[in-house]
C-alpha cells in the first residue's frame, strides 16, 4: 500500500510540475473554471428571485441551498482534479492500444489508469465552493452542530467514491464500445441529477426517479447527504439516508471494481 | 526547417470545375463524413441519448420553482411554457451547437493539416459545411427517435400547433440557427491562424453561448433587470448579440412569445447576422491563409 501511495505522490508532484510549467495556461484554466461555476451561480440567484425556495416547504431556500451548492463544488472538484483527466485519457488509450503499457505495469491497472493525471486547476471549483459554504453557512439562521462539521467531510469522501466507482464504470463501458468519447458527456449529464437537492424530483415521473437514482444508481446521495448535514436540522430519514450512502459507496465501489476487472479481460490490444 | 508559404484558396484550380464537378465533389465529401461518423456507432448513439438527461432537472427544477413561487406565470411563462421552451430550445441547439468544429480547424492550423486543403482543389469551408451537414443528418437519424418520444411524452406542456405560417417561420429560423453556428464556430476556429491555440477563446465563447442564447433560461427573464441605462434592460442587450438565434429565437416563435411583425424583423435580422457571420468566416479564411506559414514535412 506504501509504494501505492508513493506512486500516487510522484504523479501529484508530477501534475504540479506540469500545471507550473505553464503557468498562464494553468491561470486561464482556473478562471475558466471560476467563470463556469459564477455563470451557474448567476442562474441560481436568477431563480431565487422568482421564488422563496426550490419546492414547496422543502427548506430548499436561498442559503441552505447554496449550502448544496458548495458542496457538490467541492466533491466535483476532487474528483475532477485526481480521477477525471486520467480516466478521460482511456477512451483514446483503448483505441490506439496504448492501455497495453499500462497492463505491462507491476502496479494495479485500475490504479494507474484512474490516479496517473492529476489537474490543480480543478482544485479553483473547490475553493469556490469552501467560500461558497463559509458564507452560506454565515448567513443562515440556522448553525450547525459540532458533529455535523465532523461528519461532512466522512460523507464527503463518500460521495467522491459513488462518483469515482461511476467513473471506473464508465471506462469499462470504453472497452465494450471501442472508443467512448462520450465518457466525459455522460458523467456531465449524469452528474446534473446530483445537483438539485432530491426533493424537486416528486410526482409520478419523479419519485420513480428519485428512488432509481437513490438506490438503484446512488447519483442524489453524493451532494445530499453530507449539503443537508449543514444546511438545516438533521432528520430521522436523513439518517436512513446518510447510513444508505455510506453503504451505496462500499457496494458502488466493489461492483465496479469486478466490472472493471472483467473488461480488462477482454481487451484485446489494438497496437501492432 | 522548411516553411511552405500558401497560395490563396481559391486559385484557377477550383474555377476550372463545372458546377456539376463541384456537385460531386461536394457529394463524395458528404459520403465520406457520413461514413466516418457512423464508424463508431455505438459511441455516437450514445453521446446523442444522454443530451436529453439535463432537460429532466430542468423540467422537475421549474416545477419546483413554480410549486413553491405561488404564481402561474414568471416571465410571461407558465409552468407548461417553460417545460415546451426547454424542449424547443434544446430542438434548435441540435442544429445550431457544432461540437468540436472551431477546435478541429484551430487544430488543423497548428499541426499543419489544413495544408491538403490549401493545395487541393476542394474549398476548405465548403469541406467542413459537408462534414457539419454529414453530422447533423446522422445526429438526426439517430436522435429522431428519442426527440420524437421526448415531444410525445410531454405533449401536454406544448400549446396547440400553431398556424403555417409560424411554422414555416420556426422552420427558417432553425434553418438559418444551423448557419449561423456554423459560420460563428468556423471563424471562431480560423482565428487559430493567428493565435495558434483558440481553447482559451473558445471556452469564452461556449460560456457566452450558454448563458446569451437561452439555453439556460428564457432571455425573457432578463427583461426586469435594469442596466443602469436609461430604459434598457439586460434582456435589450443580450437580444442585441446573434447568440439569441442559436437557441431562443426559434423556440419563441413556436410558443407564440414572437409574433406578428416582431417575428419577421427577428428572421430578417437572423438573415442579416447568418450573411455578416458567413462573410467573417470568408474574410478570416482568406487573410488568415494568405499568411499561414506550415512548417514542416
Amino acid at each position: 500500500m506504501g509504494r501505492y501511495w508513493r506512486v500516487f505522490a510522484t504523479f501529484a508532484v508530477a501534475g504540479m510540475v506540469r500545471d507550473m510549467t505553464f503557468r498562464t495556461n494553468f491561470l486561464i484554466a482556473c478562471i475558466s473554471s471560476i467563470a463556469w461555476v459564477a455563470m451557474n451561480l448567476s442562474f441560481y440567484v436568477l431563480v431565487f428571485s422568482f421564488t422563496p425556495e426550490l419546492g414547496l416547504n422543502t427548506g430548499w431556500s436561498r442559503e441552505p441551498f447554496f449550502v448544496f451548492v458548495a458542496t457538490g463544488l467541492i466533491i466535483n472538484s476532487i474528483v475532477q482534479t485526481f480521477f477525471m483527466p486520467s480516466a478521460e485519457e482511456f477512451s483514446e488509450m483503448v483505441r490506439s492500444g496504448g492501455l497495453d503499457a499500462v497492463l505491462v505495469q507491476p502496479l494495479d491497472a485500475q490504479f494507474l489508469i484512474t490516479c496517473h493525471r492529476v489537474d490543480y486547476s480543478s482544485l479553483a471549483n473547490g475553493m469556490v465552493g469552501f467560500l461558497l459554504l463559509f458564507w452560506s453557512l454565515l448567513s443562515m439562521k440556522w448553525t450547525p452542530t459540532p458533529v455535523a462539521f465532523l461528519l461532512y467531510p466522512l460523507f464527503v469522501i463518500s460521495g467522491v467514491t459513488i462518483l469515482y466507482s461511476f467513473i471506473i464504470g464508465l471506462a469499462a463501458a470504453t472497452i465494450f464500445l471501442g472508443r467512448n468519447q462520450s465518457l466525459y458527456d455522460f458523467w456531465f449529464y449524469i452528474t446534473t441529477f446530483s445537483r438539485y437537492p432530491m426533493e424537486i424530483y416528486s410526482g409520478p415521473w419523479g419519485t420513480p426517479l428519485q428512488t432509481l437514482c437513490t438506490f438503484v444508481l446512488p447519483i442524489l446521495v453524493v451532494v445530499n447527504v453530507p449539503a443537508r448535514l449543514l444546511a438545516r436540522p438533521f432528520l430521522m430519514s436523513d439518517t436512513n439516508l446518510a447510513i444508505w450512502s455510506l453503504l451505496a459507496a462500499g457496494v458502488s465501489f466493489i461492483v465496479s471494481r469486478r466490472v472493471f476487472t472483467h473488461s480488462i479481460d477482454r481487451y484485446r490490444s489494438a497496437s501492432s | 526547417m522548411t516553411a511552405m508559404q500558401t497560395k490563396s484558396p481559391h486559385s484557377s484550380d477550383g474555377s476550372d470545375y463545372s458546377l456539376r464537378d463541384h456537385f460531386r465533389i461536394w457529394r463524395t465529401m458528404l459520403t465520406i463524413s457520413l461514413e466516418e461518423r457512423l464508424v463508431y456507432r455505438g459511441d455516437f448513439a450514445l453521446g446523442t441519448l444522454l443530451r436529453f438527461l439535463p432537460i429532466v432537472t430542468q423540467v422537475f427544477l421549474w416545477t419546483a420553482v413554480f410549486s413553491a413561487a405561488g404564481r402561474s406565470d414568471i416571465a410571461g411563462y407558465s409552468k407548461n411554457d417553460i417545460v415546451a421552451y426547454y424542449l424547443l430550445a434544446m430542438a434548435t441547439r441540435a442544429f445550431s451547437s457544432m461540437p468540436g468544429l472551431a477546435g478541429s480547424i484551430a487544430r488543423g492550423i497548428r499541426d499543419g493539416s489544413i495544408k491538403k486543403y490549401l493545395v487541393q482543389p476542394v474549398d476548405y469551408i465548403g469541406f467542413l459545411f459537408a462534414m457539419r451537414v454529414a453530422h447533423k443528418l446522422v445526429y438526426f437519424a439517430v436522435a429522431l427517435g428519442p426527440f420524437v418520444l421526448v415531444l410525445f411524452l410531454f405533449r401536454s406542456y406544448f400549446p396547440a400547433i400553431p398556424d403555417v405560417g409560424t411554422i414555416i417561420a420556426f422552420a427558417a429560423s432553425l434553418f438559418m440557427a444551423f448557419l449561423i453556428g456554423f459560420f460563428l464556430e468556423a471563424t471562431l476556429g480560423m482565428l487559430g491562424f493567428w493565435f495558434l491555440e483558440v481553447a482559451s477563446l473558445l471556452f469564452v465563447y461556449m460560456l457566452a453561448n450558454y448563458l446569451l442564447s437561452g439555453h439556460m433560461f428564457p432571455l425573457d427573464m432578463l427583461d426586469g433587470i435594469a442596466t443602469g441605462i436609461l430604459g434598457i434592460s439586460l434582456g435589450d442587450v443580450v437580444k442585441m448579440l446573434p447568440f439569441e438565434y442559436t437557441a431562443y429565437f426559434p423556440a419563441a416563435i413556436w410558443l407564440g412569445k414572437i409574433s406578428g411583425p416582431a417575428m419577421y424583423q427577428g428572421l430578417l435580422i437572423e438573415a442579416m447576422w447568418v450573411i455578416v457571420m458567413a462573410a467573417a468566416c470568408r474574410l478570416a479564411y482568406d487573410r488568415g491563409s494568405r499568411h499561414w506559414s506550415a512548417v514542416g514535412g
